[in-house]
């Protein structure tokens, strides 16, 4: 941005560009040298060994597309990407909605709102094991939601969703949806004070109703923190693991498993790096198809702007 | 905590040089009641000869401790000595040049002579070299049966498999679940190992597992196989519990009519106080084939560079085998004994139902650990967990297990 500030001492001699900001430099070699060795590297590396028959201990036999070709094939694979699929869309839409919306009522100036953001944001200070466990609890059906609503009288209510294979990815999600509301409506809640109160008198003036204003107004113009709240739902999304384990341990049978906890189960428990590898560089792949096309968008149609 | 054993170790070499003592650290999972006791009878024994045992218990099962204990040894951080069930869990490491090497040990001892069934050596040989000392055997092949269950439904206790199915009506009429059975991978898994060694037999499961013989796999024994767990499954729908303790506790408390589970489950029974042949019975091999494999625990040496460390382990693993502490460890475990010529009699009597098979010779397998490797087990589990949780029909699962068999190295 400073490129062009010349010092008027020395107009004849141009500084060498490498010393610029010198200490600067210096300073950023540890955390240059991290990304490049530990998340590059590393990356590199499993992705390399994510094509070789490593067992217990790596080592570099190729073997092709064989990994790749085991993993579409294995069953508890396909059924972790489904109920990944299941839960990021669920959870991507309903946490910025609960979110957005319970900032948007904090933010009508009510009262005790200090108490009620304590509440909404305390799921958040748990951790996911707790919360896995809570809602375990919860969703028990012989003493948890299920059995407390047939003792208030209706004895057909069926409520077990932890139990039952084909909506037990559901049963997850309302855990992680408890944990993860809480923080979006606070992003959200700094976003909204962060509107300048004229444009509320600006749209009064005009005769725009609330819901209105929110919709057309107000919500175009926090994009940047709907952008934040993205990246954090994201981030959760793809590295879901210790709510599963604590929840469900991907049972009924493997009816519950994500991708994350093939990853783990197959490098460490099964004894095969190469599959584990193979496993989480599919992950990276979904992250990167998702990723690319969203910063071309987001960063490349600004330049042209 | 590296840096401080090292220091300690040089404090007590410059304090003490003419005792040979020697500190070893002892990693292993045995944490409940019965398993801590036992422990305790190797550290007693260790100290005694004037060495230390530094314990090293890991919380929680084999399968939380195996990968410490593995990352560990590969990250060089080794300890002197650690359990693990013996077979090819620990087949890299030893071509990796980790784990000390014990030949000497064993041909000073006679280890191919005492240790009985073979098939222990075996697990712990690679290329002509022994690498652990066998510890305990564990076998998995076991129906336990709750007497209570069985007289609330007033039929009689059956003596096997075929019995058993055929007396589930009357459990289920006197609202007892037939068969417990805990919603895990590896204990559904334990019950389809027990039901394919009774109905398959010895020689096709070896020609499966060991063989790798997927045609075997695909073949009618196992049809039957698959429709046996199919109706097993049925009899265990009204189980809804996790662990297997839980699932043995419905059999002890004769809410259950019976479990398949290996004979670690004697340590339930016993803590609840329950006594062989009174309150409980117990079918190895499910009363249709008087097997039983040989899966156990051994006790593996990673490699240090120390000779005075490598004389101690060698001295350990010669312990570990010795009949004195063979006799006291196996009675406070539950588990059987790793060689035929200790006296055993204060065994009660389901323990000496398996000393009976395992000294007979013919009714010995080796255990799935040693055939299959842990990726094809995790593979099997995989598909049992589903199997057990689903409606997927015998003949679905079987197609699937021939592909994992038949893909399995």
């Amino acid at each position: 941005m400073s490129d062009h500030v010349s010092d008027p001492s020395a107009p004849a001699k141009r500084p060498v560009q490498l010393f610029r900001n010198l200490s600067a430099k210096i300073a950023s070699i540890p955390m240059i040298l991290t990304a490049l060795v530990v998340f590059v590297g590393g990356t590199a590396w499993t992705v390399v060994h994510s094509f070789t028959s490593s067992r217990m201990l790596p080592k570099l036999e190729f073997v092709g597309f064989d990994q790749y070709e085991r993993l579409w094939s294995t069953r508890r694979w396909m059924i972790s990407i489904e109920n990944l699929a299941i839960y990021g869309v669920c959870s991507l839409i309903l946490t910025l909605l609960i979110g957005f919306t319970l900032a948007a009522l904090l933010d009508r100036k009510i009262r005790f709102e200090n108490t009620f953001r304590t509440i909404f944001l305390y799921p958040f200070a748990l951790s996911f094991v707790v919360t896995g466990l809570a809602w375990q609890w919860i969703l028990n059906p012989d003493f948890g939601l299920q059995s407390v609503v047939r003792d208030w009288g209706w004895e057909s209510f069926a409520f077990d969703p932890l139990n039952n294979s084909e909506i037990v990815i559901f049963g997850i999600l309302i855990a992680g949806i408890w944990q993860g509301s809480g923080l979006i409506m606070c992003i959200m809640l700094a976003g909204l004070r962060g509107i300048d109160e004229d444009i509320w008198k600006a749209a009064r003036v005009d005769g725009i109703g609330t819901v209105k204003t929110y919709v057309r107004v107000i919500i175009p113009m926090m994009r940047p923190v709907f952008i934040t709240a993205l990246v954090l739902i994201a981030s959760g999304i793809i590295k879901l693991y210790d709510l599963v384990v604590a929840q469900t341990n991907g049972g009924p049978g493997i009816s519950s498993e994500v991708p994350a906890k093939y990853v783990i189960e197959y490098m460490f428990r099964a004894q095969n790096l190469g599959q584990g590898f193979a496993a989480s560089t599919m992950m990276l792949v979904s992250v990167i198809v998702i990723l690319i096309p969203w910063a071309y968008l987001e960063f490349g149609g600004r330049k042209r702007g | 905590m590296k840096l401080t054993t090292k220091l300690m170790a040089a404090t007590a070499l410059v304090a003490a040089p003419a005792v040979q003592a020697a500190e070893l650290e002892v990693t292993h999972w045995w944490t409940s009641g019965g398993e801590a006791a036992a422990v305790a009878e190797l550290a007693e024994a260790w100290e005694a000869a004037g060495n230390t045992w530094i314990d090293g218990a890991i919380a929680g099962s084999g399968g939380t401790a195996r990968p410490i204990i593995i990352s560990r040894i590969i990250g060089g951080d080794p300890m002197a000595a650690t359990q693990l069930n013996h077979g090819r869990q620990a087949e890299e490491l030893i071509e990796a040049g980790l784990l000390t090497d014990l030949t000497e040990v064993a041909e000073a001892n006679n280890w191919a002579e005492i240790i009985n069934p073979p098939s222990l050596l075996e697990a712990c040989t690679f290329e002509g070299r022994v690498y652990c000392a066998p510890l305990n055997i564990h076998s998995a092949q076991w129906l336990w049966l709750s007497r209570d269950a069985y007289e609330t439904a007033g039929v009689d206790v059956p003596n096997d498999w075929n019995e058993f199915v055929a007396a589930a009506p009357a459990l289920e009429e006197a609202g007892i679940v037939p068969l417990a059975m805990g919603q895990q991978g590896w204990q559904q898994n334990i019950a389809f190992g027990d039901i394919t060694v009774a109905i398959a037999g010895v020689d096709n499961m070896l020609a499966v597992l060991r063989d790798k013989d997927a045609d075997v796999a695909a073949g009618p024994e196992y049809t039957a196989v698959f429709e046996a767990v199919a109706t097993a499954r049925e009899l265990a729908r009204d189980s809804n519990v996790q662990d297997w303790n839980l699932a043995t506790n419905m059999v002890i408390t004769g809410q259950a009519g019976g479990q398949l589970m290996g004979d670690w489950a004697q340590g339930e029974f016993q803590v609840a106080g329950q006594v062989a042949g009174e309150d409980y019975e117990c079918l190895p091999g499910l009363g249709l084939n008087q097997v039983l494999d040989t899966g156990g625990d051994a006790f593996y040496f990673p490699v240090i560079d120390d000779e005075e460390t490598r004389a101690a382990q060698l001295e350990m693993a010669e312990m570990l085998v010795s009949p004195e502490v063979q006799v006291a460890f196996n009675l406070a475990k539950g588990s059987l004994p790793v060689r035929g010529d200790v006296d055993l009699s204060a065994a009660n009597d389901c323990m000496q139902k398996g000393l009976a098979i395992l000294a007979s010779g013919d009714g010995i397998l080796p255990s799935g650990d040693m055939a299959l490797s842990q990726d094809s087990t995790i593979q099997v589990e995989d598909l049992m967990a589903e199997f057990w949780s689903s409606d997927m029909s015998a003949a679905d699962a079987q197609e699937r297990y021939v592909d994992i068999i038949s893909s399995a190295d």
